[in-house]
């Protein structure tokens, strides 16, 4: 079974680490996860749960890290994958919006 | 979100207490607001809409507030009482939990019901009908009869039709369940609350060996926890 990412999150902040929480806040047509989804991230990089079945999240953790540093909340949003603009989305043809927020 | 506001979402999630966690889009503010009166800092617009979220059980950002809220609710785990610790039980009761269901299985015959049989498996060797008293099916319970015996089962069934179970099912061929009904009219239930109780159980998938009809079981259960089921049939 996977770990819980609310929980990885209160763990990973109580041993000091920095942490952020993404969270799927709006999901148009077929989106992998549903809204209310979580991705916990540290400082490293270490990551559990998950906002869009691997789509977005290197973007996600990106955002994540830079929330751990300026301390604010952001709010993406990913459509279509769109190859020619290199720009990360989803395969599946959805849109998301994910709240990122670091946690502390 | 605060940590320490992170904690104690933590810590309601295990005490299996429902709460709405709402957090301000535009600040990162977050509180915790709670059935039934989801009082919080933000106000009685957001407590109208955690409300509203709560009752549905869908988190969402809902429109017309004063406030960019994103609304995410925490539902206690869904339950399913099974009764009867049979065969197709110790292969229903993982797969249940599995998917996300606390699940008791009731079931006075001691010698069916045993720690062995059903490892990390809550059991409740108590008759039916007082393992129903104090478990009292909600509208998040789904109740599936197993024993074949209208001793054990039929109580059951009564008192999870005196609930809102979300879905009832019975084990047993169709001419059992005819019988099974017969009974329950005569101690009172009208067809509308004999149309609740599923017989015979689960989908139709052609399953034979008790996992495949905990299969069948578990996905006829989801299918009206997810609101997608097919109308009773007759």
């Amino acid at each position: 079974m996977s770990e819980d990412p609310l929980r990885a999150a209160e763990t990973w902040k109580s041993q000091g680490r920095k942490v952020a929480l993404a969270t799927v806040v709006a999901t148009w047509g077929s989106a992998p996860r549903p809204v209310g989804s979580h991705l916990a991230v540290d400082a490293d990089g270490n990551m559990v749960g998950s906002v869009s079945g691997g789509c977005v999240e290197g973007a996600v953790v990106h955002e994540a890290q830079a929330a751990m540093e300026d301390g604010k909340t952001r709010l993406l949003k990913f459509g279509v994958t769109n190859e020619q603009a290199w720009a990360v989305g989803l395969a599946c043809g959805g849109k998301i919006e994910i709240l990122v927020e670091p946690v502390g | 979100m605060k940590a320490e506001t992170l904690a104690r979402l933590n810590a309601d999630r295990a005490t299996k207490r429902g709460v709405v966690l709402a957090t301000d889009l535009a600040s990162g503010e977050a509180a915790l607001l709670y059935p039934p009166d989801f009082a919080s800092p933000f106000g009685p617009q957001a407590a109208a809409a955690a409300r509203e979220a709560w009752r549905s059980e869908r988190s969402g950002k809902p429109e017309g507030l004063d406030r960019p809220l994103f609304l995410n609710v925490f539902a206690p785990p869904a339950r399913m009482i099974v009764v009867g610790a049979v065969h197709i039980s110790q292969a229903l009761a993982p797969m249940a939990a599995m998917a996300g269901y606390d699940v008791v299985i009731i079931d006075p015959r001691r010698a069916f019901a045993s720690e062995a049989r059903f490892p990390g498996v809550m059991l409740d060797f108590s008759y039916p009908d007082e393992a129903m008293a104090r478990l009292a099916p909600d509208r998040g319970t789904a109740v599936i009869t197993l024993t074949h015996d209208p001793k054990i089962d039929d109580p059951a069934l009564i008192a999870a039709l005196g609930s809102e179970a979300f879905y009832i099912g019975a084990l047993g061929s169709k001419k059992t369940h005819a019988a099974r009904l017969a009974r329950l009219a005569k101690a009172g239930f009208d067809a509308a609350a004999q149309a609740r109780i599923h017989g015979p159980v689960g989908l139709r998938i052609g399953a034979k060996s008790p996992a495949e009809i905990a299969i069948s079981i578990l996905a006829e259960v989801t299918a009206h926890r997810r609101g997608a089921a097919e109308p009773a049939e007759g």
